[in-house]
């Protein structure tokens, strides 16, 4: 337990400093943007009407929704960039979570901002102008002032909002807080869960009490507290910045999918890199198709990816080659068209499988799809989010004609719950996935062999296609994780009791891989 | 000196809503009714000023003369059009037709800011910016007009001596006032710039009757002292009498009368007979009320 705490209060300096960055960038944009739409909104009382109603449209979008929305407009972007002016803007990370974390911060500040302005007592702007002031000194020695404590109040809601709402940003590829949540969501540590939980809720609280600081200063009229809260900001956001220039310009992106394997190798590549002098920096929790467009693009250096993966969503083939013969393919393809370096194989297969519970298989006497798929319609089938969206899926429901009789989408965790539960018969699971054996499931033969191989394979961006430190660093990891070890290293993160972080598993690859290479 | 004589219809005197205008029977005198020896101050010649377009009229053809250090009170019930007619004056409301003139030169060509800023005005509920404290609100003209922050400190130390204020009050906010002492703030901040004119609106209405007379004589001494000319609007003819030298009747958008309270209490027009007679008729009916009282317990 106080090992998995000092883990994550390891990551502390980072996943904070890239919050509080972020929600400071998206909350003075959305400030910024709130100002003239709240004037507009109050002289135009029409305009604003529609700019309210925007402003809680966007609002009814939930984040991750928002989110993931900004992913393709900046990649259009990015491409219109390119063509204009020769450069590629980032379609991942910082970008899309400001833009979404802007817009989401700023119906409070908008809303708060015309009640403020709109509800000011008549008799006393009648008597700023009957004293002789001028529009503008109406609207800066009166307006501003009365209404200051209503927009400040709108901006406290709006800080709240977005510094929970960024912890959101970890799914396009921004180090946040958030990055405690997913990760610990996948890998079931709910130490993790928590620490980002409790971590986002004292940042939220602490920047409420400062902004609530200067609403005391500007009722009180006491400008020391103003001063003190604004320095206090500065102070943090200056230290923020300054810490995460320090710790800029890694030597490597690492990325990493939304899984525990992932996280694990992830970890691992990061090891060796450290061992050989460079530095790292992690993006995980990425999507599947995000994944790769990033390496493409050069926002991440290296992550492992799977040929099955690779050749449907990436080449978007739908033939099914020998493994040999689709890897060469793959090299070939994913070099000439990305420029992406395929580094090799590690050694094992993910593959996308249907499993069942032991028990339950042995009954109906089920050890093949084929079976299965007599059996079908009297089962439910439990799946991750993206597995009935994929061409696997496609594939075997049309080489096996399945048809259940109901299908459930959880998040890979809650997946093996409801399978273990009975909420489930059937799920989509990973080969490698070192629950299949905690939980004592079967996986069903593809007879047919209706879906390609998911051979795990190594792949660099091309920056880092050259790059002879990172290749030296990785390529002895090639060929040499076995498919036992890298469920042995999966189930020490997945299993309840006595979990291990990806941080220890990596280690524990480490060792299994330097006695593989010493052999 | 009377002008014209005409017969209008019987009307409600409460009645907002002016779609059909109501007219009374009566007199329509000519405002400039005495004695004057130089031009007035404040002339309002003709004026009308209409919220629906033409439908109705918050004021209708008024005109009206103030003379210097006179110290005037439009009188009439709510919705008669006086508040309005006073923010004519320093064109807080902008007249349709007719013209204001103010020392001479109408107040649609001169700057607005200088207008305003040479025009005391007291708000009904005082209107200090709260959050300012009593010596910004005060100082709030001489600051507007560029005066050397000494000056306008000294001018509000002196200003609160003359509303009889303690001069700790200046650091104070409005919210930690009394209503009469906002409302002395109020006249401190309206007379602070030295104008020739101060405007009032229904300044002391909200204060309860014993405050409302010890703050309007606390006025009227300055109006003495400092030789203003002051327009008050009110309800209440009582206060009309005691602080004005003059009062004028307003009905539905229409000056019905300007005079002394004196020559006032003799007009034959139904609606002024109605006003002037409002604080004798509560008089009586106090008296009736105690007989009451006092019959029923003789019974017992």
């Amino acid at each position: 337990m106080n090992e998995r705490v000092a883990d994550a209060i390891r990551l502390l300096p980072e996943y904070l400093t890239q919050h509080i960055l972020l929600c400071a960038a998206a909350l003075t944009l959305g400030i910024l943007f709130a100002i003239p739409l709240t004037i507009v909104a109050v002289r135009r009382p029409r305009a604003g009407s529609w700019i309210l109603a925007a402003a809680s449209l966007i609002q009814t979008v939930p984040g991750l929704a928002l989110l993931a929305l900004f992913y393709p407009v900046l990649v259009g972007l990015s491409g219109v960039s390119q063509m204009l002016f020769g450069a590629r803007i980032p379609a991942l990370g910082f970008l899309p979570s400001v833009a979404a974390l802007t817009l989401y911060s700023m119906l409070p500040m908008v809303r708060n901002g015309v009640a403020a302005f709109t509800n000011l007592e008549p008799e006393v702007i009648d008597a700023a102008i009957a004293v002789g002031m001028t529009a503008r000194q109406r609207f800066f020695r009166v307006e501003v002032p009365l209404a200051a404590p209503i927009v400040l109040a709108g901006i406290r809601t709006a800080a709240v909002w977005t510094i929970g709402a960024a912890t959101l940003s970890t799914s396009v590829g921004q180090t946040s807080l958030g990055n405690y949540i997913f990760s610990g969501l996948q890998i079931q540590d709910w130490t993790s869960v928590l620490f980002g939980c409790v971590a986002a809720a004292a940042l939220a609280l602490g920047v409420d009490q400062l902004l609530g600081l200067i609403e005391t200063g500007l009722s009180r009229r006491n400008n020391k507290l103003i001063y003190l809260s604004l320095i206090a900001f500065a102070v943090g956001i200056g230290c923020a910045a300054a810490w995460s220039i320090g710790l800029r310009a890694p030597g490597y992106i690492i990325g990493a999918k939304n899984f525990s394997e992932q996280f694990i190798l992830a970890e691992l590549m990061s090891q060796r890199l450290h061992d050989v002098g460079a530095t790292t920096q992690q993006r995980t929790d990425l999507g599947s198709t995000i994944a790769f467009q990033a390496l493409a693009d050069n926002e991440i250096d290296v992550y492992v990816d799977y040929t099955g993966t690779l050749w449907l969503n990436v080449l978007q083939r739908h033939d099914q080659p020998p493994d040999d013969a689709m890897e060469k393919e793959l090299t070939h393809s994913l070099e000439s068209k990305y420029g992406v370096l395929l580094l090799g194989g590690l050694g094992f297969e993910n593959a996308y499988t249907l499993a069942m519970r032991r028990e339950q298989a042995a009954a109906l006497h089920i050890t093949t799809i084929d079976d299965l798929a007599r059996h079908a319609p009297q089962l439910t089938l439990g799946t991750d989010l993206e597995f009935l969206s994929r061409p696997d899926w496609t594939m075997i429901k049309n080489a096996y004609d399945l048809k259940f009789a109901a299908t459930r989408q959880f998040s890979p965790t809650f997946m093996y719950r409801a399978i273990q539960d009975g909420t489930v018969d059937v799920i989509s699971a990973f080969s490698s996935d070192g629950r299949i054996a905690t939980q004592n499931l079967v996986t069903l033969v593809d007879s047919k062999h209706a879906t390609p191989s998911y051979n795990a394979v190594l792949l660099l961006s091309p920056r880092k296609s050259k790059d002879s430190l990172l290749i030296k660093a990785l390529t002895p990891l090639i060929g040499h994780i076995s498919l036992e070890k890298m469920r042995e290293a999966n189930s020490m993160v997945d299993r309840d009791k006595d979990k291990a972080t990806p941080f220890q598993a990596a280690e524990f690859l480490a060792q299994a891989i330097d006695q593989s290479n010493q052999r | 000196m009377l002008l014209r004589r005409e017969v209008f219809a019987e009307c409600d005197l409460d009645r907002r809503d002016t779609r059909h205008p109501c007219y009374v029977t009566g007199d329509v005198l000519e405002a400039q009714v005495w004695d004057m020896a130089t031009d007035p101050l404040i002339q309002v010649r003709d004026v009308s000023k209409s919220y629906d377009g033409g439908r109705s009229f918050a004021v209708r053809n008024a005109t009206l003369s103030v003379a210097e250090k006179v110290f005037v009170s439009l009188v009439g019930s709510s919705g008669s059009g006086k508040s309005t007619l006073l923010k004519f004056i320093n064109r807080l409301v902008q007249q349709d037709s007719g013209s204001i003139i103010v020392g001479g030169k109408d107040t649609l060509t001169g700057d607005v800011l200088n207008l305003r800023r040479s025009i005391g005005y007291v708000f009904q509920n005082a209107a200090l910016f709260p959050h300012m404290s009593v010596a910004e609100n005060i100082g709030i003209t001489p600051d507007l007009l560029g005066w050397p922050a000494a000056r306008t400190a000294s001018r509000v130390a002196e200003l609160l001596d003359l509303v009889e204020l303690p001069r700790t009050y200046g650091s104070r906010y409005p919210a930690t006032l009394s209503g009469g002492e906002r409302q002395r703030a109020a006249v401190a901040r309206a007379i602070a710039a030295y104008p020739k004119i101060v405007l009032m609106d229904e300044p002391f209405g909200a204060l309860d009757p014993l405050t409302r007379d010890v703050v309007g004589s606390t006025y009227r001494k300055l109006h003495d002292q400092f030789g203003f000319t002051t327009m008050m609007v009110t309800h209440d003819v009582q206060e009309a009498i005691l602080l004005a030298d003059q009062i004028a009747v307003m009905n539905s958008g229409r000056i019905l009368a300007h005079d002394t309270p004196q020559r006032l209490s003799e007009n034959t027009i139904p609606e002024v007979v109605a006003l002037m007679t409002a604080p004798r008729r509560q008089a009586e009916r106090i008296r009736a009320a105690t007989d009451l009282r006092n019959g029923h317990n003789a019974h017992e």
